[in-house]
């Protein structure tokens, strides 16, 4: 697992966020990369704020994991780097 | 995975402030109440909600200071360029009101049944959400053996200093002050590294019983360079990953 550089956040972040979205608590839940099959509870995973959005990374190969977008009160939300979230 | 849409959940609460207490210069604890709070866990947070007059909202997420069971309240360093830490430390009286959101997070909490023996890392004002887990094991009559290794700058910028100078039985609290050091101090004076834990952090074998949930649990909390510090030195140390929780709260304030 990659150190992460300082100001970088962890998911832990993100778990008010993922609990509006998801409806639970998913700070312990485990995500699967669907690039390299790493295997992490989504509180271990890089989250990048600043921006127009908020983005998940893998930290084991870089990928994109997970991205959410906020406008006019609605969530975007892209999986699309994830193998699987349970 | 695809994706989707999703509409905002009114999961947002009013809280009002009920006392607040200066920690040091740039730290306070703001008691909140906020009507049917559900409880919360050792290690919890909540997101809190400041809305200006044109509208603009900016949402930050603190840890929770107290234990299960006791009021609600959050203990808040001032970020110099922050948007919403400046309202908290200076601003804030008895009776503001603002929204939170929580209590959240299901990783980095301890609740008794997880055992131990504890080792507790904080850098700065990391030493929140432990503080919240010290108080737990404390009204629990836990007798689970705690050490803390706590990195400030200096001895004014220790967070709950008095209390942790009279801790409970079975907690061995030990400081490194980074910047500056008192007269006479005989501790740690340097960020914490790879010797520093190896000689404050319990042996890998230390604790009951064996197995995949025995051997020492750890908790690191504090600024990224922090928690990526003290994880790897106790990775190389022995630890299981497994058995290392951590918590980044970004840049340092300074």
């Amino acid at each position: 697992m990659e150190p992460l550089e300082n100001g970088v956040l962890d998911g832990n972040a993100i778990g008010g966020l993922m609990l509006e979205v998801f409806g639970t608590e998913m700070t312990a839940a485990v995500s699967t990369c669907g690039g390299c099959g790493a295997i992490s509870q989504v509180a271990e995973l890089a989250v990048y704020l600043p921006g127009l959005g908020t983005v998940v990374r893998c930290r084991h190969c870089d990928r994109v994991l997970m991205v959410f977008v906020r406008a006019r009160g609605v969530t975007c939300v892209d999986l699309w780097g994830l193998a699987s979230l349970a | 995975m695809a994706g989707t849409a999703v509409r905002g959940r009114l999961t947002w609460q009013t809280a009002t402030v009920g006392s607040v207490v200066s920690e040091t210069a740039r730290v306070r604890t703001l008691s909140l109440s906020v009507p049917d709070w559900a409880g919360h866990r050792a290690g919890q947070h909540v997101d809190v909600r400041l809305t200006a007059e044109d509208g603009y909202q900016a949402e930050r997420a603190y840890s929770i200071a107290s234990a299960p069971g006791e009021p609600l309240s959050i203990t808040v360093e001032r970020l110099d360029d922050g948007e919403v830490s400046p309202y908290l430390t200076d601003e804030a009286r008895a009776g503001d009101q603002m929204e939170v959101r929580g209590p959240i997070g299901g990783y980095f909490v301890w609740d008794a049944l997880d055992g131990g023996p504890l080792l507790l890392l904080a850098g700065g004002s990391g030493i929140v959400p432990l503080r919240s887990m010290l108080r737990h094991r404390e009204r629990l009559g836990s007798t689970v053996p705690v050490r803390l290794l706590y990195s400030s700058r200096s001895w004014a910028d220790v967070i709950y200093r008095s209390e942790l100078d009279q801790p409970s039985d079975g907690v061995a609290v030990i400081h490194t002050l980074t910047r500056q050091q008192p007269p006479g101090w005989t501790g740690y004076a340097r960020r914490v590294d790879q010797r520093m834990i190896s000689e404050v952090a319990w042996p890998v074998d230390a604790g009951p019983g064996a197995g995949p949930g025995a051997g020492p649990l750890a908790y690191a909390c504090g600024p990224t360079s922090f928690v990526e510090t003290v994880a790897s030195a106790l990775v190389a140390f022995g630890y299981q990953t497994r058995r290392i929780r951590t918590e980044r709260f970004g840049a340092s304030g300074q």
